[in-house]
């Protein structure tokens, strides 16, 4: 985004924006503390976001602690991404009603629902649904209910000024500087003397919001401070993945030993699925009610870590927790490649966090790369 | 019918069962014509594949068994081995199922223009491979020798038998076919599809192979047809996996790096090769 | 009407065998017919003569208490029927069946197993080609035992 449009805005007049955008027929949804965790949902006004809280994150570990001051954005990603908003967990595709022989398709129109801001869009979040939209709308085919909620979004950036142990945007070079993809984004610069943000508009919507806010020029050394901010948000990630030839290196090491001391480990709980921003696995389920006169059929997540995800007539083809573990990381990090023209996975590192048996994908890449052994973790 | 998009692709379309016909003693095929006249589910090239929906069931993807060149009406063999298809194959003659597709891509029957076409089918790998014959035949000038091998489990699974004594009587065609189990009253060949190969007149340099039937069959098949000197480039199978929603979006039907629904289910044998040999992929 | 001598020598199994076996297998070959129905080979029986099939098929069959006789394989056109002539203790495994009426030649295997006991280079050449014919049979019969076409519940 061109430096010379970026502004300064008062912490308080993200209350503003909110109010702003509530008003231009949006549904503000946000981070907000709830159940010990950081997650999306409406917000109605800035008491509503996770003001001093950070967020503590070790392989299989998550929570929440108090900060020392009021950052609003002070922590990395929650269990929800974006996902729950543009890819629904749960959407019921059409209704059909039995006509004596035959069947007529019901008129599906949806309620018409408000477009959506996503405030607090990390660098990893921008690029996973960059990920989603090649997936869904660049393909062969395009997702009408991805696009509706896709295209009508509107997105608040927020670069992080500081990262969790379970982050490694930078060695996938999705993050942790945001250079694209948003209608606004917003560095926080907290220290003693002001809270503030620096915000850049990057489409004419966002210019507009941008307009109805009261802003200050922003100095060189502002922009000086966001962005060591967010470099030292780079400089603070203790993983990585060596992203060097993994396609090659997972395709041909399908019989490497550390599948099977992974698949000791792996509960196949699917969690990791759940929480990644750019599975976008579903299932079809056809319903009917009982007098069989009306059907259904709905689109749910599904994971291919169910036993029943690869099943033909005859059974399961991964039946074995080793081969549906190995699915799932061979084609987040190398089939993806092949067939989206990029890494599936954006360095979030909310698989590390949320695996209830603390797996690290950064770690399993390593040892299959080192030639690992079969023994110890 | 609603006027929903008919770009859709997860929306079904009313088509009406005109004929169910007992094959064996577990497998149908049906005969279907569209509702409204609307005739896109009906366009398709040997090989693609139709989600079919039973009200209120389930869908099921199955491949198409008729005449590509015949665009009002669509066949499919099915074989009842669980809920789904029981339910379909038991639809009384008048009753609407919905259409979706036809999906996927298709055996190379105009890369095989002006040369031999040997079709290897296993049990019912003989219904997406019929199209192809119906093609070759209607079309006999242009293409040469037509080879035909064809094993079902016993006697009484065979399918199309009729027709495959038919074909027989074809100019240029040979149609050889086993089963695994014979009875007393068999009088034919008894043996696994592989053990046809010795009968069989080839000319492996001008010749396109396309195998339909179960993976190890298909493995097998292969490995005979490379060492009697088929370039790989002129072998062709058919793959199978779970389908749910037909368009590249679910996820499930993933094959290594290919969705069987979009880059398959006919794939030349090369894209395969190594995907073949691997266990649970 | 082909001779024996250029139907036996051009057979994949005797090509390349040294000329005295040749004339020798010759010598003590002759025309055969079976009508349809008939056996051919009995399980139990003394292996000597084997056959090369001209025309028509043969069924190898084994029959169990309360079932009747299965088919597990038929011979046809060009093939070899019996191979137990060459390895101890020189009986027939399996029934040889008559689908259809059979030409074929009758060749003696005990004077060949004799003779590849006698020179052990042709008898290591015989036994190579009758490997290779034997890890077909194998490969297709281990499929066929797979049942592939089966309905799996």
């Amino acid at each position: 985004m061109a430096q010379r449009s970026d502004r300064i805005l008062g912490a308080d007049q993200l209350g503003k924006l909110i109010e702003t955008l509530t008003r231009k027929g949006y549904e503000v949804i946000g981070p907000t503390v709830r159940d010990g965790a950081i997650v999306y949902d409406q917000i109605a006004s800035l008491d509503d976001l996770p003001k001093g809280w950070t967020d503590e994150q070790k392989p299989g570990y998550y929570r929440l602690n108090r900060r020392n001051d009021d950052s609003l954005f002070g922590y990395a990603v929650g269990p929800q991404s974006w996902k729950k908003y543009t890819h629904p967990a749960e959407v019921r595709l059409w209704a059909a009603e039995r006509q004596e022989a035959t069947f007529r398709i019901l008129n599906n129109e949806e309620k018409p629902e408000p477009p959506r801001a996503f405030l607090g869009t990390r660098s990893c979040e921008l690029a996973a649904l960059g990920v989603q939209d090649r997936v869904l709308l660049e393909d062969k085919c395009r997702d009408p209910i991805y696009e509706r909620y896709r295209r009508g979004a509107f997105v608040i950036a927020v670069q992080c000024t500081q990262a969790a142990a379970t982050c490694f945007c930078a060695s996938m070079a999705t993050g942790p500087k945001i250079s694209g993809g948003f209608d606004l984004v917003l560095t926080e610069l907290l220290d003693p003397k002001r809270h503030c943000f620096l915000v850049a508009a990057g489409s004419d919507r966002g210019v507009e919001v941008l307009s109805e806010l009261k802003t200050s020029s922003a100095t060189d050394e502002d922009r000086r401070d966001a962005a060591a901010r967010v470099e030292a948000a780079a400089k603070q990630q203790v993983r990585s993945i060596d992203t060097a030839g993994i396609k090659e290196l997972l395709y041909t090491n399908f019989e490497h030993p550390r599948w099977d001391n992974v698949a000791s480990r792996c509960l196949t709980c699917a969690n990791c699925t759940m929480v990644c921003p750019t599975c976008f696995c579903t299932s079809v389920e056809d319903v009917s009610d009982i007098s069989g006169d009306h059907a259904e059929r709905w689109r749910r997540w599904d994971s291919c870590f169910t036993q029943n995800f690869s099943y033909i007539h005859g059974g399961s083809v991964r039946t074995s927790a080793k081969a549906r573990y190995r699915q799932w990381m061979t084609h987040k990090l190398a089939s993806w490649i092949d067939q989206f023209g990029s890494s599936g996975c954006v360095g979030c590192g909310r698989c590390i966090t949320w695996c209830p048996v603390g797996i690290d994908i950064t770690e399993e890449v390593r040892a299959i790369r080192e030639g690992g052994n079969n023994g110890n973790p | 019918m609603e006027t929903s998009s008919t770009s859709d692709p997860m929306l079904p379309h009313p088509y009406v069962i005109q004929e169910v016909c007992k094959e064996t003693p577990d497998t149908f095929t049906l005969r279907l014509d569209p509702e409204n006249g609307v005739v896109d589910q009906s366009v398709f090239q040997p090989g693609q594949f139709s989600m079919i929906w039973v009200f209120g069931v389930g869908e099921l993807p199955i491949s198409i068994s008729g005449n590509p060149a015949l665009h009002d009406r669509l066949v499919y063999t099915v074989r009842s081995v669980g809920q789904a298809t029981h339910s379909l194959v038991n639809q009384s003659v008048g009753n609407a199922v919905g259409i979706r597709g036809p999906f996927g891509t298709c055996w190379p029957v105009e890369a095989a223009r002006g040369r031999d076409v040997i079709v290897v089918a296993g049990g019912i790998g003989l219904a997406p491979l019929r199209p192809v014959i119906y093609q070759v035949l209607q079309n006999r000038k242009d293409y040469g020798r037509l080879v035909i091998l064809y094993g079902a489990r016993s006697p009484r699974d065979l399918l199309y038998r009729k027709e495959l004594a038919k074909w027989a009587r074809s100019l240029e065609t040979q149609v050889l076919v086993t089963v695994d189990y014979g009875g007393l009253s068999w009088r034919g060949h008894v043996g696994v599809v592989t053990t046809l190969f010795k009968y069989c007149r080839l000319q492996p340099a001008r010749s396109v192979a396309m195998v339909c039937g179960p993976e190890i069959m298909m493995r097998f098949v292969v490995r005979e047809l490379e060492v009697r000197g088929l370039s790989r480039d002129d072998l062709y199978v058919s793959m199978e996996r779970n389908m749910k929603c037909a368009v590249g979006f679910c996820g499930h039907c993933q094959y290594g790096p290919y969705f069987i629904c979009k880059d398959g289910p006919v794939f030349r044998y090369e894209q395969v090769r190594t995907l073949l040999e691997k266990y649970e992929l | 009407m082909e001779t024996l001598e250029r139907v036996i020598a051009e057979h994949p199994f005797f090509t390349g065998l040294e000329d005295s076996f040749l004339s020798l297998t010759v010598g003590c070959a002759s025309n055969v017919r079976f009508k349809a129905g008939t056996y051919i080979l009995k399980e139990g029986d003394v292996a000597n003569t084997f056959y090369l099939i001209r025309e028509g098929k043969v069924a190898l069959e084994l029959f169990a208490p309360q079932r009747k006789p299965i088919i597990v394989a038929t011979i046809g056109i060009g093939e070899i029927l019996g191979w137990s002539w060459l390895l101890e203790p020189y009986r027939w495994k399996f029934n040889a069946r008559a689908i259809d009426d059979v030409r074929a030649i009758a060749l003696d295997g005990r004077c060949l197993r004799n003779k590849c006991e006698e020179n052990h280079d042709l008898g290591y050449e015989v036994l190579k080609r009758f490997a290779g014919i034997m890890e077909q049979r194998l490969d297709a019969t281990r499929l066929q035992l797979l049942d592939v076409y089966a309905v799996k519940h």
